[in-house]
């Protein structure tokens, strides 16, 4: 009798051996992948391409594919430079903020120095600010102290984006570790300092490892500040805003386009390849605390 | 006075045996201050300005921008188009990327790592190339959509997705979530390996099966990642300045114009020779900017709220 009930709430379907339905769910989602990712696929089979076959009706494979989109992005669309300018952005912002936010969440999760709970109000309050309330100020102020239109000024207000997420991230963190670690350093005659960078730091390898791909995912991302920055100064330019300008100037030059794309694309790519794993445990540790 | 004396250099003591965590403090406070304070501290001042261009005067005017502000149905539009965005997108991107994750989190399922891969792939493309290649893809002319579509007969003829001011909005929407999606699901990811896999096998072997598991016994354990999760997802779709700006720059006739593109093309590019108008945009800024704090301030309360009420009645 109760089997039968169970058949009926199948809707009569035969009951499915978990190896089939695992075997039907990896089809459904390799279709759905498929459709997912097609724009890039294009994007990359297309910047193979030469300019006058890119919309030639040839199926997705290029037939004759080359590599000349790449080198005429690469020197004459200055794609090679601005990929230098947006490393620079990226892996100083990267490490400045990494930094920062450690020392600040260690002391925020770990202290009771007076003004904290101030603090984390405050960090807590702006947590909201859209970027549009503080674009034109932060150039007002890069402006005036002679970086508004240099890459060191990009830089430095690109620190800024995910701030107090990771402040918050590696406060929680730190704030679950327990105090025994600490007292055992002390006792040993470990000062404040050395404590934080050779126990408690590396302790916190999951927040960094997010803190840092996060952050790059950000820098490598941004938008709006390099568009402001760069507006006067397009040497300067960074990589998403230099695919932004190639639109501009150079609309039928598609081959280029596309190269510059694949180009833009492929370093973050590799990076989130390798440290993937990290991320995802890094971020399930994070917001346990 | 002596009372208050000591109370002084008590709290001076405090602060001074603390002197090395204030120390720790400083990397950190100055890129607070300097990119996050200042200008929120700033941008108020400038909204009382008139400020036509960063080389010229600026003039006090008071209130005079918030005035013109309330009045003014391109800001309107704009506001309203923002939470629009941001009420179809977030729970789309929220319901979809949870299912992906809760399929994707079956460690038997091989592949899983090359799925999730790819339905990442769209978080780490820059908007500017998403514009470019979207813009092919969705092209009215030969576009891949709009051949699909008229091949599966669902159109009659081609759409023009971004320059149909009654489409552009929903096509920006389903292009966030496509691009978004990702980094949400490795949110949920992460919320999921914290549900013991005992508990699983338990429910399986109480006969729970399917999607009884994702609603009865997933969604509780992961509950309160949830609320940050829809924080930080709500929080990005008001952000959703690069995509527009790359794709359509607010058209076609400012269909898609939401906030911070009313804001950038106010203060940066007006176009059609008009003059600059930096307090005015701060203006918008400073409004946009309470909104959504005053919007985030009553989610926080009525989530703690929900949560008496169920502590009580658990009680």
């Amino acid at each position: 009798m109760r089997s039968d009930a169970v058949e009926k709430d199948r809707g009569g379907l035969p009951a499915l051996s978990p190896r089939v339905k695992r075997m039907l769910v990896s089809i459904v989602l390799a279709a759905l992948c498929a459709i997912w990712v097609y724009p890039l696929i294009w994007m990359l089979f297309a910047s193979l391409r030469p300019n006058a076959m890119i919309f030639a009706d040839e199926g997705l494979i290029p037939s004759q594919p080359t590599l000349e989109n790449y080198a005429r992005a690469w020197t004459e669309a200055n794609m090679g430079s601005y990929f230098f300018n947006t490393l620079f952005v990226t892996v100083g912002s990267v490490i400045l903020v990494t930094i920062a936010t450690a020392m600040m969440g260690y002391v925020l999760g770990r202290s009771s120095f007076p003004g904290r709970a101030a603090l984390f109000g405050l960090l807590v309050f702006t947590l909201f600010v859209p970027q549009g309330y503080t674009i034109i100020p932060i150039f007002e102020l890069l402006s005036s102290l002679g970086l508004g239109q240099s890459l060191l000024g990009v830089m430095l207000a690109t620190t800024a984006g995910s701030f107090v997420i990771f402040v918050l991230l590696f406060a929680g963190y730190f704030s679950q570790m327990p105090d025994e670690l600490e007292e055992a350093a002390r006792m040993d005659g470990v000062g404040f300092v050395k404590t934080f960078w050779f126990v408690m730091l590396p302790l916190s390898k999951p927040i960094i490892v997010t803190v840092i791909v996060m952050q790059t995912l950000y820098a490598w991302n941004d938008f709006l500040l390099p568009l402001v920055i760069t507006l006067a100064n397009p040497s300067i330019r960074t990589l998403s805003v230099g695919v932004y300008a190639f639109k501009g100037e150079n609309f039928i030059d598609w081959g280029g386009m596309m190269a510059a794309s694949a180009i833009t694309i492929i370093p973050v790519v590799i990076l989130f390849l390798l440290l993937q794993r990290y991320f995802i445990d890094g971020l399930a540790g994070a917001v346990k605390g | 006075m002596a009372q208050t004396f000591t109370a002084h250099a008590v709290f001076l003591d405090r602060v001074w045996t603390h002197w090395k965590e204030y120390l720790f403090l400083v990397p950190g406070m100055l890129i607070f201050g300097t990119f996050i304070i200042y200008p929120m501290l700033a941008s108020q001042y400038y909204s009382l300005l008139q400020w036509t261009g960063f080389d010229s005067n600026q003039v006090f005017i008071g209130f005079d921008n918030y005035v013109a502000l309330l009045g003014d149905s391109f800001f309107w539009d704009a506001f309203l188009r923002s939470f629009v965005f941001t009420a179809i997108t977030v729970p789309a991107q929220l319901l979809i990327s949870l299912i992906i994750a809760i399929v994707l989190n079956d460690r038997l399922l091989r592949l899983s790592a090359l799925f999730r891969t790819l339905i990442f792939l769209p978080v780490v493309t820059p908007v500017a190339v998403i514009g470019i290649v979207m813009a092919i893809m969705l092209s009215p002319f030969n576009g891949p959509v709009n051949i699909a579509l008229l091949d599966a007969g669902f159109v009659t003829r081609a759409l023009d997705f971004l320059g149909d001011p009654n489409l552009v909005l929903p096509t920006l929407a389903a292009i966030y979530v496509w691009k978004w999606t990702g980094v949400t699901m490795v949110y949920w990811l992460a919320a999921l390996q914290t549900v013991p896999r005992e508990l699983f096998e338990a429910a399986r072997l109480d006969g729970v099966r399917g999607w009884q598991v994702a609603v009865f016994i997933i969604l509780p354990m992961i509950m309160p990642f949830a609320i940050v999760i829809t924080l930080i997802s709500a929080i990005s779709a008001l952000n959703v300045f690069p995509l527009i700006q790359a794709m359509t720059q607010g058209g076609p006739f400012f269909a898609s114009e939401v906030m911070e593109v009313f804001i950038f093309r106010t203060a940066f590019a007006p176009g059609g020779g008009a003059v600059p108008q930096l307090g005015y945009a701060s203006a918008a800024g400073v409004f946009f900017g309470v909104a959504i704090m005053v919007l985030t301030i009553l989610q926080i309360v009525a989530t703690r709220h929900l949560r008496s009420v169920e502590r009580s009645r658990a009680v």
